[in-house]
């Protein structure tokens, strides 16, 4: 299989960083804002850039969110940050009403999602935020994989011009993506091509994925991996095509079962090329505190569940 | 610029519009849309500096107002046709299904006048100061305004922005409260004891102005002291006592008609005390 080397961990909100930093550069419209979260959401290099465009909100997340709208109205790229959790369900009826049907070109930068968030616990670790943000017509929802990814798939936001959910994470984790590769929305990655499971992942669940393919590989079971890092809208024709060929699929999120990527694959596929599924995700539960590492073990968010949802769905075939 | 005898005609045919609009869908807002009437219609006619002819969604290069209780649409949308935004003849098709006069404002099919969706209450002020942050970084000169109603002023999210506005000295923001006293249920000291309105913007650092929502005489001389407090760094709140219901006598100064439509028959004698002086729709 194709080799993926991880070229020192990095974490993906530092990617955004870098990404915003970069689109800032490119593009005067773009401002930031932050509900008292610059340095976690790493827009300190930004806001020392452009001082007069970046907003401080202090912490008033529902306010933020109609300031950005606002701010897009009048032509600017308002990129608003904060944890996941706070930048959707917190404001959720915002996001609805003054983003989506206001169709305004506000990006959410939502950091610290899922799981790995740690040792804050579930009151801060949200995962059902891509069943909300994906539920609102209109919204374009990325999550990607690492650091390289993340800062390219800032600047295809920006360049992007609609509502955008930016989803990215806290912990430091394999940076394995090429570093120079333009980010295509909606545009599913083959990272490696197989024949006998189609693996599909999303966020931090890819680098598990292919740790998982070359396990399986040492036990003759030839494994697709698919990055899907836009998960609205979904790349359907990449979904079913590697579907049709493999005949057995996993799918594998740091999200909960509902309104999740396992729900929208499974969907799309129940209506088109019904195979087997299993599903690595955190089901449906909320998490509790801990290492990002002893989570993803304890909620089977890892390369070990993944071998398994695989074995098994090879069986159902 | 319009004078107050103008004023009081348009306003007058405003009322009309606003009674025959929600009559002809049975539903809509008709308290609220009559006591902000005659604020509006200063703003549009006698205020705001802009051009229905080159509008954009942007307003750039224009004043720009923002409605925050979204369910006064009635009034909003006649005096929106009245300006010259769009046909008056569209004003028979409010909430009607297929039309661009949606219940509440929405920028889905393309309502000229119209730059953000709102009606879920509270959040009008924050897409405001949204606006106005905008122009000061295009180092525009025009101003932004937004109605708010007292009733939404119970949101948590009116004082967020009203912390933010002044805090980022956004001096180009206009506020307005449609300081009526009545909400759905019941009047608003009952239901939430909202108290000093004043005392609490003066709190929050903005510019604080009372003035008489029917008197055009104290609406223009609180639009005059709003605008040239630009400079002085702080946002301003105009605060229009005002009566829910205002001009129709069966409706005024209670919050039995905030959401409720009129019959026919009421419609009928709303209409002998209003004065048609535009013309009918």
């Amino acid at each position: 299989m194709k080799k993926y080397t991880d070229t020192g961990k990095k974490d993906t909100r530092s990617g955004f960083g870098a990404g915003l930093l970069e689109a800032g550069k490119k593009y005067p419209g773009v401002v930031a804002l932050t509900a008292d979260l610059k340095g976690s959401l790493k827009m300190n290099d930004f806001a020392e850039a452009f001082p007069e465009r970046f907003i401080q909100c202090g912490i008033a997340e529902a306010n933020m969110i109609g300031v950005a709208s606002g701010l897009a109205i009048t032509g600017k790229i308002p990129f608003a940050g904060s944890f996941a959790e706070f930048v959707t369900g917190r404001v959720y009826d915002q996001i609805r009403q003054e983003v989506a049907y206001g169709k305004t070109n506000v990006k959410i930068a939502s950091s610290h999602a899922g799981i790995t968030l740690g040792e804050d616990g579930a009151t801060h670790q949200t995962m059902e935020d891509i069943a909300l943000m994906r539920a609102l017509p209109g919204m374009t929802v990325i999550n990607p994989c690492d650091y390289n990814q993340t800062k390219a798939a800032t600047i295809a936001a920006a360049e992007y011009c609609g509502p955008v959910y930016l989803r990215f994470g806290r912990p430091s984790v394999p940076n394995f993506t090429p570093e120079d590769r333009i980010f295509e929305i909606g545009k599913a990655y083959i990272f490696n091509e197989g024949k006998d499971v189609t693996i599909f992942a999303t966020g931090h669940m890819v680098w598990e994925a292919l740790q998982a393919a070359e396990a399986l590989e040492k036990n003759g079971i030839n494994a697709e991996i698919i990055d899907i890092a836009t998960i609205k809208p979904l790349d359907k024709d990449t979904v079913i095509t590697s579907a049709s060929k493999t005949r057995a699929v996993v799918i594998a999120e740091e999200h909960n079962m509902a309104g999740g990527l396992g729900e929208l694959i499974s969907g799309t596929l129940a209506g088109t090329v019904p195979v087997p599924v299993e599903f690595v995700n955190g089901e449906d539960r909320f998490g509790q505190t801990g290492t990002p590492a002893e989570l993803m073990q304890a909620y089977g968010l890892d390369a070990a569940h993944i071998i398994k949802a695989a074995e098994r769905v090879i069986k159902r075939k | 610029m319009t004078n107050i005898a103008e004023l009081q005609r348009i306003s007058s045919q405003v009322r009309r519009d606003i009674i025959r609009m929600v009559t002809g869908a049975q539903s809509g807002h008709p308290g609220g849309s009559l006591s902000s009437t005659d604020i509006m219609t200063a703003l549009y006619f006698n205020v705001m500096k802009h051009d229905p002819e080159k509008w954009t969604r942007d307003g750039k290069g224009q004043d720009i107002f923002l409605l925050s209780a979204g369910h006064m649409t009635p009034v909003y949308y006649s005096i929106l046709a009245r300006a010259g935004y769009f046909p008056v003849s569209e004003l028979a098709t409010f909430r009607k299904f297929g039309s661009r006069l949606q219940g509440h404002p929405s920028i889905e099919k393309s309502l000229p006048g119209v730059v953000q969706a709102s009606g879920s209450l509270g959040q009008g002020l924050s897409a405001a100061a949204g606006l106005a942050l905008g122009k000061k970084l295009d180092k525009e000169d025009n101003s932004v305004y937004v109605l708010c109603g007292d009733g939404e002023s119970e949101e948590g999210e009116i004082w967020e922005a009203g912390m933010f506005a002044a805090h980022h000295g956004l001096d180009n923001l206009i506020a307005m409260t449609d300081w009526n006293g009545q909400q759905i249920d019941g009047p608003v000291e009952k239901i939430s004891g909202e108290g000093d309105l004043e005392a609490k913007w003066k709190a929050f650092g903005w510019n604080v102005i009372v003035a008489d929502g029917h008197d055009f005489d104290s609406i223009l001389k609180a639009f005059a002291k709003a605008k040239s407090d630009k400079g002085s760094g702080k946002p301003v709140m105009i605060l229009f006592k005002t009566v829910m219901g205002k001009g129709v006598s069966f409706m005024a100064g209670t919050n039995k008609w905030h959401g409720k439509a009129p019959s026919q028959e009421q419609c009928e004698e709303a209409m002998t005390q209003l004065e048609e002086t535009l013309g009918d729709y």
